[in-house]
């Protein structure tokens, strides 16, 4: 094709996403887009399966059966929300392993804040209220974005995840209106999850590399900024509601903006996390790592027996 | 990696209720139709969402090619007379 | 207190406990992404069927105890689960073949408290024959997958089937609550379940390729509440939380 074809389809292909029509995977794409998806599409799968684990870590303590069976299903949403993202990812012609090798030699990213432990049962709370809290809302602006297979992925993902925030508001709730023991377990857990929640949400406008290109393209519809500002105006009250003090001593009502003023977020602590130096980073690639390696033989043997079964099938036939 | 042989790619479709039709789910992965089955009960029916389970290997579908899009389906948009309303027939007709 | 039907309820719920918990440790490291959503699948089935045996078990000892108590402020001594249940999850045979040789049982006993005279043990039995049947089933598949996959899979699985074959024969032994329960039309006389036990895991065996062990000297012990070391730490992590906060809610 000639560079002014290539043009041309490109322009063609911008107009039908301005007019919002979806893009479908056998669709002519620029080759960006496709990148830009995989690379997005693979990191949210990514973010998905090694946030079970954090969460994972409380399911054999959890403090009783309903919490219990509340947790267990809550993480295995999140395996089931890694395989539709990884298959949204595969229908762009990569597969599955080659992802995992990505997430597995530290090629591709995953949501920083799965880096952070889960010391105390509060944070199951912690989690579900302000992890999940924050993730929705970047997450139910792509139940629209442009390519069909990750907002049909999206639909499902933010239906399922109605619960999960609930669940953990719940705990909070039951926590902050507990023993004053449990009191402070749940400001503790607030304490330790506020600010990497707010990080969470991606860098300042001014630092971020991909949003312009990523608004055109319905794979973001607001600023990081934006988001955040959204979080923290809907949070603050649920904390105040439950009787929790954010911990940010220049958090502020502005009457004239309606909105929460904040204080600064520390993006040192962000950018170092995110380049691997978090508490738990070395800890959730060993668990990922180890789960896909011990699983080999086990899948191997699989295929195994299916194509035996196969060819008796087929000998049977003859 | 590439000598390895990983479970293929399968396509789920689920009849939420009798009376639908088998509407496309999603994928997973699957040694076998069997395991496929399992899985597609465990990932996709988990909310009970559905009454019975169809599973093909991916590889085994044909689909059109969207570049093809003009000559297969544009012919079909000025075929107006295949529409009820292309007809004209009388307000005093009932029942047609 | 019916003290008898109370231990009984006890017996089969403690089963499904501690399988129930050694399943949920593997959630988030399974083999494959669907591999790991079943295995939960299975935990989350075994934890349903704990609470509503657990909740009648609390109504009969009608102490004020919770379904919650009784799951997880007990002695170790006072857990009455088969030692089958409790072994860890050396590997993803192991797991299997656990499950594998729990389920057929599990299924077999479900089958007869169906008809027990105490309708909320048959109701529990009759919601629980859905769940069992198809854990059966998703075991059993897996025995043969990876007893006749590779020779690595295949000497895994028999491993797995020749460790764990010693716990087995302890499901058939009755316990004093079971034998005031059967002569009362409530419990479920195990003993009669046996043969049909060996003969249909034998079959899923051979279909596997797999050897049926001949070891004839098998433990026991669980039912007397006389644990392999292993209970001890699954019971830290359950209890956890009640042991460290006591008296509140969750």
């Amino acid at each position: 094709m000639s560079e002014e074809q290539i043009k041309n389809l490109e322009a063609q292909f911008e107009a039908r996403i301005a007019r919002d029509e979806k893009i479908e995977p056998k669709d002519w794409m620029p080759e960006k887009y496709r990148k830009t998806h995989i690379r997005q599409m693979s990191q949210h799968a990514h973010s998905e399966i090694v946030g079970m684990l954090p969460e994972g870590n409380w399911i054999t303590r959890a403090p009783s059966l309903r919490r219990k069976v509340a947790l267990l299903a809550k993480v295995q949403d999140e395996a089931g929300h890694g395989l539709y993202l990884y298959s949204a990812c595969e229908t762009l012609g990569v597969s599955r392993d080659e992802l995992y090798e990505q997430l597995h030699s530290g090629k591709a990213k995953y949501s920083s804040i799965f880096n952070y432990p889960t010391v105390t049962w509060a944070d199951m709370g912690a989690v579900g209220w302000l992890v999940d809290g924050a993730a929705i809302i970047n997450q139910v602006p792509l139940c629209n974005t442009s390519y069909g297979p990750y907002a049909r992925a999206m639909v499902r993902v933010c239906k399922e995840e109605s619960f999960h925030q609930r669940q953990g508001f719940e705990i909070m709730m039951k926590l902050a209106n507990g023993t004053p023991e449990q009191k402070e377990l749940a400001q503790d857990a607030l304490n330790r999850w506020w600010w990497p929640s707010l990080m969470m949400l991606g860098p300042t406008d001014a630092e971020s590399i991909h949003t312009e290109q990523s608004m055109k393209w319905k794979l973001k519809r607001k600023s990081n900024d934006d988001l955040r500002q959204q979080f923290i105006d809907q949070t603050v009250p649920q904390a105040e509601l439950i009787g929790l003090t954010i911990p940010d001593p220049d958090l502020k009502w502005n009457e004239e903006r309606q909105s929460y003023d904040f204080g600064e977020i520390n993006w040192d602590e962000f950018w170092q996390v995110v380049k691997g130096h978090g508490p738990m980073n070395k800890e959730r690639m060993k668990a990922r790592v180890g789960a896909w390696e011990e699983g080999e033989w086990v899948r191997d043997a699989a295929m195994a027996h299916a194509e035996k079964k196969q060819a008796r099938k087929q000998k049977q036939a003859i | 990696m590439s000598d390895k042989k990983n479970w293929p790619l399968w396509e789920i479709f689920v009849r939420s209720k009798n009376g639908l039709e088998h509407r496309h789910f999603g994928s997973l992965h699957a040694a076998d139709a069997e395991m496929a089955l399992e899985n597609a009960r465990d990932v996709y029916t988990r909310r009970n969402e559905g009454v019975s389970i169809w599973v093909v290997e991916s590889k085994n579908i044909t689909a059109s090619n969207p570049e093809h899009n003009g000559e297969m389906f544009e012919p079909a948009q000025d075929k107006v007379y295949r529409h009820p309303t292309f007809y004209d027939l009388p307000d005093e007709v009932k029942h047609m | 207190m019916k003290q008898n039907l109370y231990n009984y309820i006890l017996g089969i719920a403690d089963n499904s406990l501690i399988l129930g918990q050694r399943l949920g440790e593997l959630t988030g490291h399974g083999p494959s992404l669907e591999t790991d959503i079943a295995c939960t699948n299975i935990s989350l089935d075994l934890f349903g069927q704990v609470r509503s045996y657990f909740q009648y078990a609390a109504k009969i000892a009608g102490d004020n105890r919770t379904e919650d108590d009784i799951a997880m402020l007990r002695k170790e001594r006072e857990y009455v689960n088969v030692l089958l249940v409790e072994q860890p999850n050396r590997d993803f045979a192991y797991t299997m073949a656990r499950q594998f040789l729990f389920d057929v049982y599990h299924l077999l006993f479900l089958q007869k408290l169906e008809k027990s005279k105490d309708l909320t043990l048959s109701a529990i039995a009759t919601k629980s024959i859905k769940e069992v049947s198809y854990h059966e089933r998703f075991s059993g598949d897996w025995i043969k997958r990876l007893g006749d996959g590779t020779e690595e899979s295949k000497t895994k699985m028999q491993d797995a089937i020749d460790g764990l074959w010693t716990y087995t024969d302890e499901l058939f032994h009755q316990t004093e609550a079971d034998k005031a329960m059967v002569a009362e039309g409530i419990g479920v006389d195990v003993t009669k379940l046996k043969e049909t036990y060996y003969k249909k895991v034998n079959e899923i065996l051979e279909e596997a390729t797999l050897e049926i062990p001949e070891s004839k000297w098998f433990q026991k012990g669980g039912k007397d509440g006389i644990h392999t070391e292993h209970l001890g730490y699954l019971l830290a992590e359950l209890q956890y939380m009640q042991r460290a906060y006591p008296n509140m809610e969750w």
